[in-house]
């Protein structure tokens, strides 16, 4: 298999020595049916051990592998040496505080996808132990797309908002609320929405859309959010004129 | 070192560790659970589960022949009692799930929809398009956050177990982003740490699954039951090792060799079946290891197709059309695409064996429980011998929530029945012993390094304890497995740095699978006969009369492990023939 060799440019910080992130150079001999992540894997086995970033799978679905390539927010496993001509650039994804290396800090988005209440919430009784709810593979289709979110935060990292002002509740853990409220099993929508329509939620989203842009699973987080939009309007009248219901 | 104390300590954030903690959280949230994992719980590797869960759905199924298929699925290794307890919980399992949000596919009816699956008779595999373990972990993780009593401690790396007087009274881990030590004492333990299929070059796991668990619970003299049973997957993408899903097959994908030729037919799983129609338990629809062990003779014969990454066979799903494969399988269509360039709707996909998972593990019973009291073990990580010589595909995410739950039962009791330890000072002895022993590994010098200790011992089992083996093999395996034991100690620590240090994790991980493999090698060249996905040349037949029982690896510091055997639990199925030929015979 034919090898390029590709000029690696990795951001390096560790907070007990370093002032500030630097960026290290490595040569790595590349195959050409690499991934990124491949090259990084390469210089930690034969070229520098102590360089930390996160993956597991090599497969698109775990979410760990996001890092900025040249750039971008991107699933390192997903993103090939053959579509990147040149030096290739790796950083830690923007938006988020840098732990070590190419290893960001987690923990506000870990308690914004926590925050939105994302499980079944029921008012009436489920239905008794071994028995499943009919779902019609029409109301699945309608949140199934929001289900496929691996969480690997690429979303956080595009998104301008959260740039500003990480208050915002930000793309990935909205779409996983919307996806509740869209489940025809769920009945949790109003009492979710205190919180996304709250002043850090869906209001604050200025409709960029490059979330939906990078997002490697094509989850359309922007869409989701302007659907809540709609969704939280018309829940706010139907209350506020006392209509009954207000679940879908 | 941070003291933290908990009712039910659980190693493991996966599908296994979450169902468990789930279930002691509705049962009783009085009590605490601390939630132990190296990863957050989203990449846990149950994510990785592609094809569907196994539990009776259908009018025209029943729980006896789930039962029958797994037991004889297993080559009559399976503990019945525990195949028994499986097959009828299964089923309410798995709408529990549904009922937690689980997105299931669905029947025109709306109802949950069920595919085949190899070695089973009827349809009875849930699925979630071609993401079901995806859809599991994250049902179950969101479905986790509503109970306040699971505290979780994401990306703490497990080092060894506390016990006092034989009892499993804690843990010791190390906060990776901190490098602070985390004493967690608990009455109870459950390890859920997942299998271990990095020790092999060549396989379908991710980076984290190095049988932690397994490792920690031998250092701790409790027995590994079972090693010898590794599972090839038949259709893994050359090069990556990424499972193509067994679901390909059940949808009606063949399996060619150069020659076109649908080669299954010659090894007792023919006849040929008509394409796209699918016969259970038989062709593309026969067990792992049977179809595993088929490509290893094509391949002998010349019978492969050469590709850049080696030798292959081809799976063709031309026929599935479009949407059918857009529809059930677009995991595995953008996968082939992405990493091997073949588009499955146009073109075959090469394929070729890969490891997959390990039916050994911690020896546990049906309760999750091991020999030492107090400590438990689920999922992959456990044998609690419901899988016996080989998994039947579809049996595992299924186990990890009936066992899960069941051992979370057993955990909580006993750690309500049991008093706190009698001297809390020589826990804590135990606990600094443990530091003490890490920190020493991070002055260590020499000139070994990890990925050429790690390759040597990877390639060691793929000659010695791969699809096939025989005694010089394992015999050698063994031996390499025990040199690299020594040279291990002579590895530097390049980094220093307390926090992120993933060059000491990659250390300690590695410690972790020499010492599994040396189990594997051990069991391996110990088990003189032909079962299941354990097959020697030397010893070709299935041998009842000496071999119908569990191996049991024990630890024994400084030597080869020693070699245990413990009898088969038979209910109601005796040992007979594995019959996948159709109705050929």
């Amino acid at each position: 298999m034919e090898i390029r060799q590709i000029e690696l440019e990795v951001m390096r910080y560790d907070p007990e020595k370093d002032k500030q992130p630097w960026f290290q150079q490595y040569t790595v001999p590349c195959q050409e049916d690499w991934a990124i992540l491949d090259a990084l894997n390469y210089v930690k086995d034969n070229l520098d051990t102590t360089l930390a970033y996160r993956w597991s799978c090599h497969m698109m679905v775990c979410g760990s592998c996001g890092m900025m390539v040249n750039g971008e927010p991107s699933l390192t496993c997903k993103t090939f040496v053959r579509d990147l001509p040149g030096k290739v650039r790796v950083e830690p994804l923007e938006n988020f505080p840098i732990e070590r290396d190419l290893v960001v800090v987690l923990d506000d988005v870990m308690q914004k996808l926590h925050k939105v209440q994302p499980y079944i919430i029921r008012k009436d009784d489920p239905p008794p132990e071994g028995v499943e709810y009919t779902q019609s593979r029409g109301a699945l289709a309608k949140f199934k797309q929001l289900t496929m979110c691996i969480n690997c935060m690429c979303c956080y990292s595009a998104c301008p908002q959260y740039g500003l002002d990480n208050n915002f509740i930000g793309p990935a853990a909205l779409a996983l609320a919307h996806r509740y409220n869209l489940d025809s099993r769920d009945q949790g929508k109003s009492q979710r929405l205190d919180i996304l329509a709250d002043h850090d939620g869906v209001w604050d989203c200025s409709f960029v859309g490059a979330c939906s842009e990078v997002c490697p699973k094509h989850v359309d987080p922007a869409a989701a959010i302007q659907q809540m939009k709609i969704d939280g309007a018309l829940e706010f009248w139907k209350q506020k004129l006392g209509f009954p219901g207000g679940e879908s | 070192m941070k003291h933290i104390q908990a009712d039910v300590v659980i190693v493991g954030a996966g599908g296994a560790g979450l169902r468990a903690s789930i279930a002691i959280a509705e049962a009783n949230p009085d009590l605490e659970v601390a939630l132990i994992s190296k990863v957050y719980p989203m990449r846990s590797h149950t994510c990785a589960a592609e094809g569907g869960a196994a539990g009776v759905k259908r009018s025209d199924d029943s729980l006896e022949m789930h039962f029958n298929d797994t037991v004889s699925g297993g080559d009559w290794l399976c503990d019945q009692d525990v195949v028994e307890y499986f097959v009828e919980q299964a089923p309410r399992e798995l709408v529990q799930l549904e009922h937690w949000g689980c997105p299931w596919s669905r029947d025109e009816d709306g109802s949950v929809a069920v595919r085949p699956f190899g070695g089973m008779k009827k349809e009875r595999t849930w699925y979630a398009a071609d993401k079901s373990g995806f859809h599991i972990l994250h049902t179950l993780f969101q479905t986790s956050l509503q109970h306040p009593s699971i505290k979780r401690y994401d990306e703490f790396f497990a080092l060894d177990l506390i016990q006092e007087d034989g009892k499993c009274r804690g843990v010791v881990a190390l906060e990776m982003r901190s490098g602070r030590y985390f004493h967690f004492s608990g009455k109870a333990v459950i390890l859920a740490t997942g299998g271990a299929g990095k020790i092999f070059p060549f396989t379908t796991n991710g980076a984290i699954k190095t049988g932690d668990g397994m490792a920690m619970a031998y250092r701790a003299g409790v027995p590994l039951k079972d090693m010898e049973f590794v599972q090839y997957h038949p259709t893994g993408l050359p090069g990556t090792g990424i499972l193509l899903t067994e679901g390909c097959r059940g949808e009606g994908g063949v399996l060619v060799n150069k020659d076109g030729y649908r080669f299954l037919q010659d090894y007792d799983m023919g006849p040929e079946t008509p394409l796209g129609k699918p016969v259970f338990k038989s062709m593309e629809l026969g067990p792992r290891d049977r179809l595993s062990q088929a490509f290893w003779h094509e391949q002998k014969k010349g019978n492969t197709v050469e590709t850049a990454w080696g030798d292959c066979v081809l799976l063709d799903m031309r026929h599935l059309g479009a949407q059918r494969i857009l529809e059930r399988l677009p995991l595995v269509h953008e996968l082939a695409k992405s990493y091997v360039g073949v588009d499955m709707i146009t073109d075959p996909v090469p394929v070729r064996p890969v490891v997959h998972y390990m039916m050994g593990g911690i020896d546990t019973n049906i309760n999750g429980e091991t020999p030492m009291p107090g400590l438990f073990a689920i999922g992959e990580t456990a044998c609690g011998s419901l899988n016996g010589a080989n998994r039947l595909g579809s049996n595992s995410l299924t186990e990890l929530l009936v066992f899960g739950k069941r051992a979370a039962a057993t955990a909580a009791q006993y750690a309500a029945d049991t008093d706190g330890p009698a001297n809390q000072a020589d826990l804590d002895e135990q606990a600094e012993a443990i530091v003490s022993r890490i920190r020493e590994l991070l002055q260590c010098n020499g000139d070994e390094t990890i990925s050429g200790i790690r390759r040597e011992m990877m390639n060691s089992l793929e000659e010695g304890a791969g699809i096939y083996r025989d005694e010089e093999g394992t015999e050698a395996a063994c031996k390499k497995i025990a040199e690299l034991q020594v040279r291990s100690a002579s590895i530097e620590v390049n980094d220093k740095s307390n926090v992120f240090n993933t060059d000491l994790q990659g250390l300690l991980e590695l410690q972790n699978m020499l010492d599994v493999a040396e189990c594997v090698a051990e069991a391996s060249n110990a088990r003189k006969e032909s079962r299941g996905a354990h097959q020697r040349m030397d010893y070709v037949e299935r041998d009842d009369e000496n071999y119908l029982k569990h191996s049991q690896s024990f630890r024994q510091p400084g030597e080869r492990p020693r070699i245990g055997w413990l009898d088969v639990t038979i209910t109601r199925s005796q040992p007979g023939v594995r019959d996948y030929s159709g109705g050929k015979k």
